[in-house]
């Protein structure tokens, strides 16, 4: 059995294979489908201070091997998180990271002091890429405001700190030096990809909102070239995402450069699809005779 | 009949969702635009309440990414089929009807909240591919002696299907906007729904939104309850993308784990 246990900063995990923010709830609609313990982490939908109704609808349109969403960070808040979905994460036996939005620098700092409290949440991942919402990609657009908005947090939060970044920046490389100076224990890339859909025979944008975040094996190129360019900037560790939907996939943003990975857009087509990632991957090791998987890790 | 008669004690409770693999049995084309498709699980199928829906993935596709939802038309607990009414709409339901027997399908189900049970006699009113959940309603209602009367409507007569099997098991009656089957006109014009709260206590319906919502508007004029089936674009079918939402008096709710059956009294702007 090769060795599947990976670090990210203080964060053991028990293998490389995380969910993604916003494909995965709070980890409690996968439990028909498997013991979510065994994944090395859950990532979950977007926390914020106020609660939030997202977008109108519709919030979808299928693409070419992938999808484009305009949700909208619809979210009922950190005070129902804390009393109605932690105490459930408390009975999930993994790590538990808790992805969180805001409108201002005051309403991150407020949503993470308060994780901070909080003895099962093991990181936080700060989303400054969401391109649904006004100003949820604003700060991951610009180093000085990510830098900012990563000092401010992390005087308040003490445990691992997650920066998820936006790929729809001109230089990847520059942002991610941005946060790690900022004081961010890793970050976590991509995002999802600015795209629009229109309806021909209709002559109407498809989404309520015009434009979206694309996901799905359609983006996987352009996340592995990022994860490459911000590893290589980087001395933190980086965690890889992007269509991944299997454990080749995951294998791919390993070499890339990242030391752990995120399975998003495949848990809607098969809820088993993060397990079956952590196999693969298992299998992939065993197959090349290699007896841990941090040795995969930048190895191109 | 099939039916396991403790499905009377359900009333919306969510049940354990499964995946698998299905085979394809039967692939029956009942006319150009609707198929009806029999798929056979080799392990024991889980029980479908009237109203919910399954996730059906079509065949490797790039185009067609994403699984697509379908009302569960009718299930055989001795056999383990499952049988689904589809009309081709797009590139993914038609790739499902030009599938042949024997081809391997997977299934997410069962999902969804379905029907609630009414007190009184009801009023099924299914439009065009509508009509797919009402098959298992009917034989709820009939297993739990409901009274029940079905008026299935459709532009044309294609698009009634399986007219038969819903006529053991209520009074059935039909419209047709072009005459050819039926009565002669929109469903909303039918006497059933002339004055529907002189003779039902609830309407069940489900079809194309302005349908349902004309229904809907008849239901509330005669001051007799109403569930609607709603349709929306999902990406997953089981509440985590949040995509499928539809505006309740409890803020946005996904119509795929809420719904798809919703007392119209819930929604907002259905009134």
């Amino acid at each position: 059995m090769p060795n599947l246990e990976v670090n990210i900063h203080n964060l053991i995990l028990k293998n490389p294979v995380m969910t993604a923010s916003g494909t995965f709830g709070y980890g409690q609609d996968f439990g028909d489908f498997y013991d979510v313990s065994k994944l090395g982490g859950i990532v979950t939908k977007a926390v914020s201070k106020e609660p939030r109704q997202g977008n109108f609808y519709p919030r979808m349109a299928e693409t070419t091997s992938g999808m484009l969403n305009a949700v909208g960070l619809q979210n009922k808040g950190i005070d129902n998180f804390e009393s109605v979905i932690y105490p459930e994460l408390k009975k999930i036996n993994t790590n538990i990271i808790i992805n969180v939005a805001g409108h201002t620098v005051e309403d991150y700092v407020y949503v993470c002091e308060r994780l901070n409290q909080l003895d099962h949440v093991h990181a936080i991942e700060l989303n400054i890429s969401c391109p649904n919402v006004k100003d949820g990609m604003a700060f991951g657009t610009s180093c000085p405001s990510a830098t900012a908005l990563t000092i401010a947090v992390r005087k308040v939060y003490h445990k691992t700190l997650i920066v998820k970044l936006s790929p729809n920046v001109t230089s990847i490389a520059e942002i991610a030096k941005a946060v790690e100076d900022g004081g961010a224990d890793a970050l976590s890339l991509i995002n999802t990809l600015l795209g629009m859909a229109i309806d021909a025979e209709k002559r109407k944008t498809v989404l309520s909102t015009a434009m979206g975040g694309l996901s799905g094996p359609a983006i996987k190129p352009v996340a592995l070239r990022m994860v490459y360019q911000a590893s290589r900037a980087v001395s933190i560790p980086v965690i890889g995402i992007g269509g991944i939907m299997n454990g080749i996939d995951a294998v791919e943003f390993l070499l890339a450069g990242a030391s752990a990975v995120q399975v998003g857009t495949a848990n809607f087509i098969n809820p088993n699809a993060a397990l079956e990632t952590i196999t693969g991957i298992e299998d992939y090791l065993n197959r090349h005779s290699i007896n841990d998987v941090n040795e995969l890790i930048g190895m191109l | 009949m099939n039916y396991p008669v403790k499905h009377l004690k359900m009333k919306n409770l969510p049940m354990a969702k499964v995946t698998h693999d299905l085979q394809l049995i039967e692939n029956r084309q009942l006319n150009p635009a609707y198929h009806l498709l029999i798929f056979k699980s080799s392990v024991a199928i889980p029980e479908v309440f009237p109203g919910q829906f399954a996730e059906l993935l079509t065949p490797d596709s790039a185009a067609t990414f994403l699984r697509r939802p379908f009302s569960i038309y009718n299930a055989d607990y001795q056999l383990n089929t499952i049988q689904f009414i589809v009309k081709i709409v797009g590139n993914g339901t038609k790739k499902l009807c030009q599938l042949s027997t024997g081809a391997i399908v997977n299934i997410i189900y069962p999902l969804g909240k379905g029907f609630s049970i009414s007190e009184g006699k009801s009023l099924i009113v299914g439009g065009g591919v509508g009509i797919a959940p009402m098959y298992l309603l009917s034989k709820w209602l009939t297993t739990n002696n409901r009274e029940f009367d079905i008026l299935l409507g459709g532009r044309t007569e294609a698009d009634i299907i399986n007219v038969k099997e819903f006529s053991e098991y209520g009074e059935l009656d039909i419209t047709t906007e072009n005459g050819k089957l039926g009565q002669k006109g929109l469903i909303t014009t039918h006497p059933w729904l002339k004055d529907p709260g002189s003779v039902y206590s609830r309407i069940y319906t489900c079809g194309p939104e302005a349908m349902m919502r004309a229904v809907a508007r008849i239901a509330i004029a005669s001051q007799i309850s109403c569930e609607v089936s709603l349709e929306n674009t999902m990406a997953c079918g089981f509440g985590v993308c949040l995509c499928c939402v539809v505006a309740t008096d409890k803020g946005n709710l996904c119509v795929c784990t809420d719904g798809p059956v919703f007392n119209i009294n819930n929604l907002k702007g259905w009134d």
